[in-house]
């Protein structure tokens, strides 16, 4: 049986990156007692994946991670939240349990997209006007970068992958929302648009530590190449 | 939500950010206003190294499990935070809570190895301690020091306000009682350290005092205060099996060395290897109980979700039942789908077959420990190891599918020819050559692989050995450079490879394992040279610290390449570890005549150690 645990990340736990979050969830699962499938050979293991890697540093109220139960499952959605929570640190929180259908793809495949929340760290914020410029930024045709990868560089535009930019006030608080491409082909991530952002207007270095990035929810597509129809990736699941 | 001590903009550049905000698996966290004390252990390493230390585990737990007592851990900041917290003068501060080292009742610093020394220093020195006792003030927090380096705490004894010799489970309750009636009164630390200074076990070494002769050797050593004992014995565990053990320890969120369940079965050993100092301090032997250990291994697994188990002890082929064990925990974790690691098995068929069940034949390989490459070395040492059976261990494994071996010797033992060093590249070479023999070509894997490591032998107090002389950096070099050019003298020298260890971080270790008081000050020069991490290569600053040595006018070879007469006074004769003097004394002149020992179980040598009424040395005697 298919199972999708959504977990937000929050706190410390930011600097916990992707691969020993694998791990706590390892070890969380054993210490929950749910009875996961293994994988057979001389060194099995847990069949699980993740849907999306978080950064280190970024915070998340919307991550994913597909396991495979043995059946008969003795536990309902509600039982295996409260189990797996009941073994979380603080930081992490499991919000929500579903099934998905055999046929459902897994867990990464499935990522289609991803919002973000931005917000400058306390005496980070950029000298321009950031608020004022950042729908100009938006509206340009083409937004151009270079990405730097481990073993080249090359230009990129950003354009076709940000699907919303806007500037968010919330509680007096000014913050950058942005719904953006996290497929394995295109993903983008939302500091190489802050990047893009502050260089379009003058300010060539963005330092690592400036942005307080969460990303509020991943999605999976539901609509099709032309019209996408962007859904949480929990909506592919149901209770059981 | 737990406030972090460090800023983002921090830990979004050091690496391992995960090392310094705590918040694990079975952490504690408790209120500052419920506790009395508070108790800050440190491993003076890095987290990854610290993490995975069994004594810390127990001491923690052991701790929290008391109402007033709040302890937390922490750990060498690395090289980047270090330099940043020193830049930006940000304190050190403990994991849990996230608060300063400074505003702790006490520091416990666990000394596990000679070259984490200038750590301490680190560790005191980003805490806003002062580095020398002497000058720490009522506000300080108590400096206790505890592990195998305090059973020669000299080196080091300017730095700490008390030792605790021996094991932690029998005696902290005492201590912490009599401090906080000390704070409840509000008497001065000296007179808490006095007073605790006469508690059995713990060390004070601020009211001792030593003098010298004019050669440099000891000529008086004791207390300047009235009421201290001039004889300090080791606190011990005699029931193992009832005292407490982690069942819920601290799971890192990062990879540490010791990523697993660890069931200590037994401590003490009773081979008796005349370098171990193991071997003599943790006597005598004493088992836990299987039932007990059983039962802990799945609560363990539970509490933890690990995914390996491992048995720890000096020598677990000696554990009385570990057949029963082996077998119920090949079937627990076969159910729970968790890996088994078995160290330190004596190789014979039971081991094979155990080994074959837990782990992939193909990838794992087979370890042998001769420590020396003759038989001649093997009877000065005491390591009844003999050819015969190492060669006979070998075959059974090659039959079993096994192609890798691994061999782990020392060089630089006391009266070591060139014949000896030789064997150790003959006695590889004839394990390769059983391969051979035994496998037909159509089954083998390629070809064996023998890897023979040697490390440099450093005499270690309360060893047989602790007379004896160590080799210069010259001979140790020489004497890896003949090995390897025997190695490569051998039939099948393409199925060996060989490797050594560093040759000067060895001198240094042996200075410090058998140095007195008057290194403090090479230790505090060393420190602000800016020597930490000693025992990580790429820190290890050799000439910093000739540099030291030349400065406080002290030499090297007094405390390394002199064989100590019999009647020298060391500066850890202060300490008792049960073992005493004159076996150690018999047990260096047996090796003088390449003479064994029985082993415990076989036959009593009378080491002393029966004083504390238990163990090895009562079994089968009700």
């Amino acid at each position: 049986m298919k199972i999708r645990i959504k977990f937000r990340k929050y706190g410390s736990m930011k600097f916990i990156g992707h691969l020993d979050i694998m791990r706590y969830f390892q070890k969380a699962i054993r210490r929950a007692e749910i009875p996961i499938a293994y994988s057979e050979g001389f060194s099995p293991h847990q069949i699980m994946s993740f849907a999306a890697p978080l950064g280190v540093g970024l915070l998340s109220n919307g991550e994913y991670l597909d396991i495979v139960c043995r059946e008969p499952l003795h536990m309902n959605a509600e039982e295996m939240k409260a189990a797996l929570n009941h073994v979380m640190v603080e930081g992490i929180d499991i919000v929500n349990v579903c099934a998905l259908s055999e046929d459902a793809g897994n867990a990464m495949a499935s990522v289609a997209a991803a919002r973000y929340t931005v917000v400058f760290r306390k005496g980070y914020e950029p000298e321009f006007d950031w608020k004022g410029q950042l729908s100009e930024f938006y509206n340009q045709l083409t937004i151009p970068v270079i990405k730097q990868t481990k073993k080249s560089t090359k230009e990129l535009d950003l354009k076709p992958g940000i699907y919303e930019l806007f500037l968010k006030e919330t509680d007096g608080q000014s913050s950058i929302e942005m719904l953006v491409d996290a497929s394995s082909a295109g993903n983008i991530k939302p500091g190489l648009v802050m990047e893009a952002f502050c260089k379009e207007n003058g300010q060539e270095e963005l330092q690592k530590a400036a942005l307080l990035i969460t990303r509020e929810d991943t999605y999976g597509d539901r609509g099709t190449e032309d019209i996408h129809q962007f859904v949480p990736l929990d909506a592919f699941g149901e209770a059981f | 939500m737990r406030k972090l001590a460090l800023q983002d903009e921090i830990l979004l550049q050091v690496d391992k950010p995960a090392r310094y905000i705590g918040n694990e698996v079975n952490s504690v966290m408790k209120r500052v206003e419920d506790v009395k004390v508070r108790f800050c252990m440190c491993f003076p390493d890095v987290y990854e190294i610290g993490m995975s230390h069994l004594g810390i585990q127990i001491l923690y737990d052991m701790l929290n499990q008391w109402e007033d007592v709040w302890c937390e851990r922490v750990y060498s900041p690395w090289t980047d935070l270090d330099a940043i917290m020193r830049k930006e003068g940000i304190p050190l501060f403990a994991l849990e809570s996230q608060d300063p080292v400074k505003n702790f009742d006490f520091l416990g610093i666990t000394i596990q190895y000679e070259m984490c020394y200038t750590n301490i220093l680190q560790i005191l020195d980003l805490s806003g301690i002062p580095l020398k006792a002497a000058e720490r003030g009522e506000e300080d927090p108590i400096v206790i020091g505890g592990g195998p380096c305090t059973y020669n705490p000299e080196p080091i004894a300017e730095f700490f306000d008390l030792f605790y010799i021996g094991e932690g489970e029998t005696q902290y309750r005492t201590l912490l009682d009599l401090y906080e009636k000390h704070k409840e009164l509000g008497t001065s630390r000296r007179e808490f350290l006095l007073e605790a200074g006469k508690l059995s076990g713990i060390y004070a070494p601020g009211f001792y005092e030593a003098t010298y002769h004019e050669d440099g050797t000891i000529a008086s050593f004791g207390p300047t205060e009235d009421g201290l004992p001039t004889t300090i014995r080791k606190e011990i565990v005699m029931d193992v099996s009832d005292a407490c053990y982690p069942l819920k320890p601290v799971v890192p969120f990062i990879k540490v060395t010791q990523d697993r369940v660890v069931l200590e079965i037994q401590r003490g050993c009773i081979r008796g290897c005349r370098f171990c100092q193991a071997g003599q301090l943790y006597r005598p032997v004493r088992e836990r109980n299987v039932e007990v250990l059983k039962r802990y291994a799945v609560e363990m697994l539970k509490n933890t979700g690990h995914e390996e188990i491992s048995l720890s002890s000096l020598s677990s082929s000696d554990y009385s039942a570990l057949e029963e064990l082996v077998s119920f925990l090949i079937e627990e974790c076969k159910e729970r789908t968790v890996n088994i690691s078995l160290p330190s098995l004596r190789i014979d068929a039971f081991s094979l077959d155990v080994m074959s069940k837990v782990q992939d034949v193909k990838k794992s390989s087979l370890t042998f420990a001769p420590e020396a490459g003759s038989q001649r070395m093997r009877n000065v040492i005491n390591k009844g190891l003999t050819e015969e059976v190492i060669l006979r261990g070998a075959e059974e494994a090659f039959r079993g599918g096994w192609n890798k071996v691994k061999l782990y010797f020392m060089l630089g033992l006391p009266g070591e020819t060139e014949e000896d060093i030789r064997g150790i590249a003959e006695l590889s070479n004839k394990i390769a050559a059983v391969y051979y023999e035994t496998v037909p070509k159509e089954k083998r894997n390629g070809r064996c692989q023998i890897v023979a490591s040697t490390s440099f032998f450093i005499p270690k107090p309360f060893t047989p050995f602790q007379w004896a002389s160590q080799n210069t950096k010259q001979e140790f070099l020489d004497k890896a450079y003949l090995t390897k050019q025997s190695v490569l003298a051998q039939l099948n020298q393409k199925s060996i490879k060989y490797n050594w260890h560093e040759a000067d971080a060895s001198v240094l270790e042996g200075v410090l394992a058998r140095g007195d008081r008057r290194l403090s000050e090479v230790l505090l020069r060393v420190y602000k040279k800016g020597c930490i991490f000693d025992a990580w290569g790429e820190y290890f600053n050799n000439e910093a610290w000739l540099a030291a040595f030349e400065e406080c006018g002290l030499d090297i070879a007094f405390y390394t390449t002199r064989e100590r007469s019999l009647d020298e006074i060391f500066p850890w004769d202060f300490l008792d570890c049960g073992v005493t003097k004159e076996f150690l004394k018999r047990e260096w002149l047996k090796s003088k005549e390449e003479t064994v020992s029985p082993n415990c179980r076989m036959q009593c040598q009378g080491c002393g150690a029966n004083r504390f009424g238990g163990g090895v040395c009562y079994e089968n005697k009700n």
